[in-house]
Formats: structure tokens, sequence, C-alpha cells
């Protein structure tokens, strides 16, 4: 008896041991952090030398901060439009290639092969792709006499020209997300589906979807949180332009933070972009969870 | 016709046939979409300048030509900075499976008191923007003490700015890490750990020895993870390195693509470059990609 409590604290002792690297630097660069968020965004620090309590002053500023709420505008525009093609396209493709037939492996491949390649070397490849008179997507439009846009300069384009590119980078993990999604669909259901007469719309209606219930939560919700935080493609594409159509949230951030040091005022407004982040995830759960009553 | 191969059936007979041509002629759209913008810049990377600029477009080089690949290392220190984003991503790899599995033993295997409060914490930062920390850990990393000419208070310095383990340290041990070693260990029966004890062995030994190297598997998916966000990570590197010289390959490669904009073939080159890594890779250890994808797919 004795000896087994001391075998327990000896164990405790070494856990201790075995998690005190991880949870110290996960103190140190996590939980310090969230807390000192918090209290910076009630400050004007600005690295060199002021770090004095201003009150509620930063969240004041930010009421009448037109770059801010159109930064918000416009990446709220990009999740809108993204998230649903991101899933849309990324089921679609999985649906496609969940056959074992020869040659899929090949064709899945092919669609993984731009998640592997970084935010920066994508943009910088589309860069040249959405060039617009040597351009790939402008060359193959003249094909059909059709002269295109200059995709990155122009207002109208230069958004649906960064999804297009976050598209094309995101649509292979997700697919391969969905098809594990699809193995995991027990064949009986369709099985019987079939003998009740069910047609193919309403076996992917009544079985694929809600099945995949879960996958989808999953996805959507990283592709939400991911694309509210989009920066890098937008940084590399467009530099925030043509006259801030693609400036999104963390830009500003990182402009206001660390090229006019205004580290206070940007941490409140990365306060209001992680609210945002956190009513885009519920109403993301709400949603997912409406759909609950079809199983 | 696309729903139709979601429920996995097939109907023998003529209308198999043309159910296989229209899957092969839309499979081959779709995945030709996705690979053009590829082939296009590797073709681009060896295209001679006035090839590259042509009208109506023109695929194929007339010659392979490597003065791109050439230019792409000379006007830059490329090299440079594909050793400095080599060094960082295989540190941040070694740091997360060594210190990831050590934590993520303790927090499947091993008894203590705060074993479910200390995990739940740690679930819950996963949840918490990196946009929100960003700020704040630029001024840890500035004022931590006696580091970087900073004295006990923590001033006086620049800290950790500007200096590799700016970037080694916060990611050293991320929570995902830790989340996905306690996953797979405890998948593993806890019997072997009772007979190692019997049998007198210590706590990191049983560890170190007996369940560390069944974890291989997962070590590798874990390491392509943390490999691949390391090499690809470009915003915080460009927050805390400002010493040229300290540059990482998407740092690098963003300031050539900014300031070159009309040299698309050595834009192209340093592209493919800052690719190869991740695309050797890929080839290599295909398997566990897919299995790391898979399994983030279970846990949702």
């Amino acid at each position: 008896m004795i000896r087994s409590r001391k075998l327990h604290a000896h164990q405790a002792r070494m856990a201790y041991l075995f998690i005190s690297p991880a949870i110290l630097l996960f103190s140190v660069f996590t939980v310090v952090p969230v807390f000192m968020a918090f209290y910076l965004s009630f400050t004007n620090y600005d690295v060199l030398s002021r770090m004095d309590w201003v009150g509620l002053s930063n969240y004041r500023k930010l009421y009448t901060d037109t770059l801010l709420w159109q930064t918000f505008r416009n990446v709220l525009f990009y999740t809108v439009i993204f998230v649903p093609l991101n899933i849309l396209t990324s089921l679609l493709i999985a649906l496609l290639l969940n056959k074992a037939i020869r040659g899929v492996k090949v064709f899945r491949t092919l669609n993984y092969l731009p998640t592997l390649t970084s935010a920066v070397a994508a943009a910088t490849v589309w860069l040249w792709v959405l060039h617009p008179e040597f351009g790939l997507l402008n060359g193959f439009l003249s094909y059909f006499g059709v002269t295109g846009p200059a995709w990155l300069s122009e207002t109208r384009t230069a958004m649906a020209s960064v999804i297009m590119v976050t598209l094309w980078q995101a649509v292979g993990s997700n697919m391969v997300i969905y098809l594990a999604g699809l193995q995991g669909v027990p064949d009986y259901l369709y099985e019987s589906a079939k003998l009740d007469g069910a047609n193919a719309v309403q076996r992917f209606r009544y079985i694929t979807w809600p099945q995949l219930r879960p996958t989808t939560f999953l996805v959507s919700t990283m592709s939400i949180i991911g694309a509210l935080q989009l920066f890098d493609q937008a940084f590399v594409l467009t530099q925030g332009g043509p006259a801030n159509a693609t400036k999104t949230p963390v830009y500003l951030i990182y402009q206001q933070g660390f090229n006019q040091l205004q580290m206070g005022y940007a941490s409140a407004q990365a306060f209001v972009l992680a609210l945002a982040i956190l009513i885009f995830s519920l109403i993301n759960m709400r949603l997912s969870k409406a759909e609950e009553p079809i199983v | 016709m696309k729903t139709t191969s979601a429920a996995g059936g097939y109907s023998p007979g003529a209308g198999r046939a043309l159910r296989l041509t229209v899957f092969y002629v839309t499979a081959t759209t779709v995945s030709l979409v996705m690979f053009l913008p590829f082939l296009w810049s590797v073709l681009t990377s060896f295209k001679p300048d006035n090839e590259i600029f042509a009208f109506p477009i023109r695929w194929l080089p007339s010659h392979f030509t490597l003065e791109h690949y050439r230019d792409a290392f000379t006007t830059v220190p490329f090299l440079r900075y594909f050793g400095n984003s080599f060094y960082l991503a295989i540190m941040g790899v070694l740091s997360n499976l060594f210190l990831g599995s050590l934590a993520g033993y303790a927090f499947a295997k091993l008894t203590f008191r705060l074993n479910k409060p200390l995990f739940r914490v740690l679930l819950m930062a996963m949840m918490i923007p990196g946009v929100v920390t960003m700020i704040p850990s630029f001024y840890v990393l500035m004022h931590l003490p006696f580091v970087g000419g900073n004295d006990w208070t923590g001033s006086g310095g620049h800290g950790l700015l500007n200096s590799f383990w700016a970037i080694i340290l916060p990611g050293a041990a991320g929570s995902f890490a830790v989340f996905f070693m306690r996953q797979f260990f405890l998948t593993l029966p806890s019997d072997m750990m009772e007979v190692a004890r019997i049998e007198g062995a210590g706590e990191f030994r049983i560890f170190w020895q007996i369940y560390l190297p069944l974890t291989k598997p997962a070590l590798a998916t874990l390491g392509i993870f943390t490999f691949q966000a390391g090499w690809n990570s470009f915003l915080w590197p460009m927050i805390v390195l400002n010493d040229p010289l300290k540059h990482t390959i998407q740092m690098g490669l963003q300031a050539f693509s900014y300031n070159h904009q009309t040299d698309f073939g050595p834009m192209m080159a340093g592209a493919l470059v800052a690719t190869l890594p991740i695309l050797v890779l890929f080839i290599l250890l295909q398997k566990y990609f897919v299995q790391g994808i898979a399994f983030s797919g279970v846990k949702g």
C-alpha cells in the first residue's frame, strides 16, 4: 500500500517533469501573450518609449477608423465567397475521385500538388499566371477571343484573383479530408437506399451529405478561421491594393503594429478580429447543428 | 454524374463504358486545371527571356536554359536563405517531436492530478487565433531577461529579436504536437509499462526505449507537418528578423518578386526552388502526408 502510493507520487513527479518544457513554453508564448494583448489594447504602447494606460480610447478610435472597416468588409466578402466555394470544390473533386479505378491515384496526386507550395511561392507563380499580357490565364482566354482584365490591378477583379489563388492552394488537402470522410460512410446505407429506389441525387442528399457532416464541420471551421486571417497571398499578390481593395485586417494590424509601431491600437484591432472569428465560428457551429434532424 | 460515383455503385453493360469515359474526361480536365499553373511555371523557368514574353503563348522552350536559376541565386543570397529556412524548419521538427511526444506521453499514460485540467487548457489555446498573440509575443521576446543585452528586468537590449531563437522558441512545443502525440499514445496498451516497472526500468527509459519507438508513423506524420509549417511560414519571420542575412527563403522570394516584378524567369525559378524540399519530402513520404490529413479529419 505504502509502496504503491510512493510509486504514484514518483510517477506524478516524472509526469510533471515530462510536461514542464512544453508547459513552460506554452505559458511564456501563449498564456502571457493572451493576457498581455488584452492589457496592451488599453495602452498607447509604441515599442520605443510609451506604455501608458489610455482606457477605452483605442476602442473608441476603432469606430471612426474607416480603413479598418474597409479591411473587414474585404475579408468578410472574401470569406463568404471563399469558404462555400472551398467546400463545394473539395467535395465535388473528392466525390469524383472516390473510386477504385485505374489512374485515380494520379488524379488525386495532381489535385494535391498545389497544397505543397507555400503561400508565397503560390502567389509568386500566380503573379505570372495572371499577368495581363503574357500570363497563362489571359493567353488562354485569348484562344476564345476574350481579352482578359489586368486581374491584380483592377479593383473589380483583384479580390476574385486572391480567391482563385487561395482556392487553388486549399482544395487539395480538403479533398483528402473528404476522401477520408467518404471512406467512413458504411456501404449498407447505399445498398438499402438503392433497394428502396433512391436515385443518385437522393442518395447524396440523404446519405452522403448527412454522413459527412462532421467532416464538413471540420473543413468549414478551419477554412473560416484561415480565411478571416488572410495575409500572405494578399501581401504578395497585390500589397493590399488596388486602392486597399484586397487589404485584410491582419495586413492592417501588421502595418499598424510593426510599421507604424502603434502596438496598443493594433492590439485593439486584433481583438476585434478575434471576436469576428469567434462569431463566425459560432454561426458555423449553429448551421452544422441545424442539419442534424436529417440524419 | 458525379454523385453517382459517390455511391460507389456501378451498373454493368453499355452504361459502364460511357460512365468511365465521362469519369476520365472530367478527372483529366479538373486535374489539368490544378496542375497547369505548376507546369507553366516550370516551363517558364527554363525558357529564354524572349520566349517568356511571347504572344500567343509559347508552351515549350526552343532550348532549355538554366540562366534563370543562376540569376535567382546570384541577385539575392538565395542559398543562404535556403539554409536559414532549412535550419529553422529542422529545429522546429526536432523540438516538436521530442517535447511534443514527451508531454503527449505524460498526458496519455501517466497519472497526475493536473492531467485533465492542463490538457483542457492546451486544447482551448489551440482555438486562439494567432493574430491575437502576435504583438505581445514580440514584446515578450524583446523583454526576456538576461538575453540579447537585457538586464534582469528585461530592458536594455533587444532580447531574442533578430535571432533564430525568436522563431524556434515560440514554436518549439506546439499545442498541436502535444495533442497529436497524446492521441497516438492513447492507442498503445499500458501493460508494457507495468512489466517494465516491475523489471525496474525508470520512467524516462520506459518512454524512450519502449513507447517512443512504437510511434514512428505518428512521428513521421508530425515531422512532415511541422517541417512544412516551418518552411512555409512567412509573417512571423518577417516580423522578428531584421538582419538581411537571417532572412528566410519565403522572405527572400517575396522581396525578389516585389523588386523584380518583370523578371518572371528568375521569379519562377525561385518559387520552384522554394517548393523543392516539400516536394522531395512528399515523394519520399507520400503515405504519411495522407495519413496526417486523414487524422485531422478524424479528430473533427
